[in-house]
């Protein structure tokens, strides 16, 4: 970057390094990028959000309210974002099941909304550590109908604290609910951060509720009961999927320019991968890491293209494989695809993920040798 | 002394208020919910709220009010106004803010969240059409349909032993605090209409002065799937009222203060 005035005070405002819990750092972010309403239940391992939303949303004059559900708290989002205002909700998997109702409500009136999922163990109760086991109904699935939305996965303190105000931005561009997918980790470990705080500018907002004062009545809703109509609809919305698919991909690569053995993991599973990588290098094995940041839009053409050079793909999760599937999608058989997950809280070691890498080496032959 | 029509001067005795949309409703022969749109379209009027009003339709044959009604609309989830009205409430203090919600909709599927919003006394007016039944999906039992009564899933009649008891629900919420306004009319006649008219003219002046949750259940008809004449629905209003009571029955604005 060249040292232009703006650069130099980005550097010279450059924000201390101070010690923060995920959980709350995510909730400060929000609050830091303009976040007029937050709506929450209290849920295991996302409880300090909440807290840390309800002594500070009241303290800046925003809207703060315990729900009496993760549908209430789903449901008061959609109100409050139907008149424009910037939204946040957050909760953990069984409460995420709850919010697939709103989830498909908010983005078929086309609202924008930003939810935290810190995943934990499943299915059912499950437990309170951390997983993602929720994969994929945040990418694939939530609520009933032919809708997407995007997804980002931090696998640092500091990456999801400025992916809370990209979140927001993003919402409110495309007018779409947006998933913060984080795992129990990510939620409730400390790490020193410099956190970057960024409040997005706001959009005109034309379609939003505000009385009908002046200008004739506005409508928000997702009821369209003439097939003409609804197919009207979906077709728009298809269409700003595709858009976003195309502008919205985002991933990190380490170590990929001559990677051999290439790990592909997201949130809390590419944070043990990077030293499993380095540990794999220290023996003689070329290992790279392959980092999605947007769960959806996949990042099917970059992973596409590393697979065709390299000898083996492993996917690491904390699941017993579900990002693995849009892996297998993306790498279409130009190499072979291995799977190490752990579950139910269980968090793999990187020397477990060592041993899996020293597996794929013997397993696999050489990707110039001819023999395959 | 007779004088012809012609000899006198022409008076409106009656005309569309400006907040009711000129376009003919989906609403079947005999429905009540004409009756009511036009209600709320006076009242509102008559306050000068029409401007600040955002409103939310929910699940059921009245979700489509957004078409009659002159006012912004969101539309929520099968129960969800409450909730929904609780977002729109805390982001936009000066909106006078309204749920139109039908009984299936309010007392089964939204229980929690009419009981939640009521109970934090959340500044909103709630006009609540009780039938008694689910009109739009073909005339099932609601958690409103009265004993003995034939419904599509009730064949032989609501049986308390395996389908329960109607749900007084707008009773149990006149025992929160955050209650302001409970009131419960019919549109029997058109003296019931009157009364009821009045009762949504109190329930929205009650949130005007920051009073807290305001609700009227209004007893209305469904001829269609209570299986009678429009005529015949509106007679049986009376035996509605058997079982549901017609009157105010919490009139406490400002029941958060001192809270």
């Amino acid at each position: 970057m060249t040292s232009s005035p703006a650069s130099v005070l980005t550097r010279s405002a450059a924000p201390e390094r101070v010690l923060l819990k995920g959980n709350e750092a995510i909730a400060e972010a929000a609050i830091q990028a303009g976040c007029d309403a937050y709506f929450g239940y209290p849920i295991t391992p996302q409880a300090e959000l909440l807290e840390w939303m309800a002594r500070r949303m009241p303290e800046e004059g925003r809207a703060f309210v315990q729900a009496e559900s993760e549908i209430g708290a789903i449901s008061m989002a959609l109100g409050a974002a139907a008149t424009g205002a910037r939204v946040m909700v957050s909760t953990s998997s069984p409460g995420f099941s709850l919010m697939a109702e709103g989830m498909s409500y908010i983005a078929g009136s086309e609202l924008p909304v930003v939810l935290v999922n810190v995943m934990r163990g499943g299915p059912g109760l499950g437990s309170i550590g951390p997983a993602q086991s929720d994969y994929l109904q945040a990418v694939k699935g939530h609520g009933h109908g032919d809708y997407r939305v995007p997804v980002f996965a931090p696998s640092s303190i500091g990456e999801a604290v400025s992916l809370v105000a990209d979140a927001f931005e993003i919402a409110e561009r495309y007018r779409t609910p947006v998933i913060l997918l984080a795992d129990g980790i990510m939620g409730q470990a400390m790490e020193p951060v410099s956190p970057v705080y960024r409040n997005p500018a706001r959009r005109p907002a034309d379609w939003a509720l505000t009385g009908a004062d002046g200008r004739p009545p506005r409508v928000v809703k997702s009821l369209h009961l003439s097939p003409e109509d609804l197919e009207r609809h979906n077709s728009h919305l298809q269409a700003k999927f595709r858009t976003i698919a195309a502008a919205e991909v985002r991933w990190a690569g380490e170590d990929l320019a001559d990677a051999e053995l290439v790990i592909v993991a997201y949130g809390t599973a590419a944070r043990v991968s990077r030293s499993a990588v380095a540990r794999a290098r220290e023996l003689g094995l070329r290992a790279g890491l392959f980092r999605p940041i947007s769960l959806w839009p996949f990042p099917s053409d970059a992973l596409a293209s590393i697979a065709t050079s390299a000898r083996a793909i492993v996917v690491v999760e904390l699941s017993a494989g579900q990002m693995l599937e849009d892996v297998r999608l993306a790498v279409e058989g130009r190499a072979p695809v291995l799977f190490h997950g752990r579950t139910g809280g269980m968090v793999p070691t990187p020397d477990e993920v060592v041993d899996v890498l020293r597996g794929a080496w013997a397993l696999t032959p050489p990707r110039d040798g001819g023999a395959r | 002394m007779t004088t012809s029509v012609q000899d006198r001067p022409p008076r409106i005795v009656a005309e569309r208020p400006a907040l009711l949309e000129d376009r003919a409703t989906h609403y079947c022969p005999g429905c009540g919910h004409g009756v009511v749109h036009r209600l709320l379209a006076e009242v509102l009027g008559e306050l000068g709220l029409g401007p600040r009003t955002i409103a939310v339709a929910a699940v059921g044959c009245a979700v489509f009010a957004y078409d009659y009604l002159h006012v912004d609309f969101v539309e929520a989830q099968h129960g969800r106004a409450p909730a929904v009205a609780t977002g729109i409430r805390r982001v936009r203090p000066e909106a006078f803010v309204l749920t139109y919600q039908g009984d299936g909709d309010l007392a089964a599927i939204g229980t929690a969240e009419i009981v939640h919003a009521a109970a934090r006394g959340e500044r909103m007016t709630v006009v609540f059409v009780n039938n008694g039944i689910y009109g739009m999906t073909g005339g099932q039992m609601a958690p409103t349909t009265l004993l003995g009564q034939k419904t599509t899933s009730t064949p032989l009649g609501r049986d308390a032993r395996t389908a329960g008891y109607p749900l007084p629900i707008t009773e149990m919420l006149a025992i929160l605090p955050g209650v302001a306004y409970a009131a419960r009319g019919s549109l029997a006649s058109p003296s019931a209409i009157g009364k009821t008219r009045a009762m949504l003219k109190r329930a929205c002046e009650v949130q005007e002065v920051d009073g807290g949750f305001g609700i009227v259940e209004i007893l209305s008809n469904c001829p269609v799937g209570w299986g009678m004449t429009p005529v015949e629905s509106i007679e049986h209003l009376a035996v509605v009222a058997d079982t549901f009571p017609l009157g105010v029955l919490v009139d406490r604005p400002r029941a958060k203060a001192g809270s």
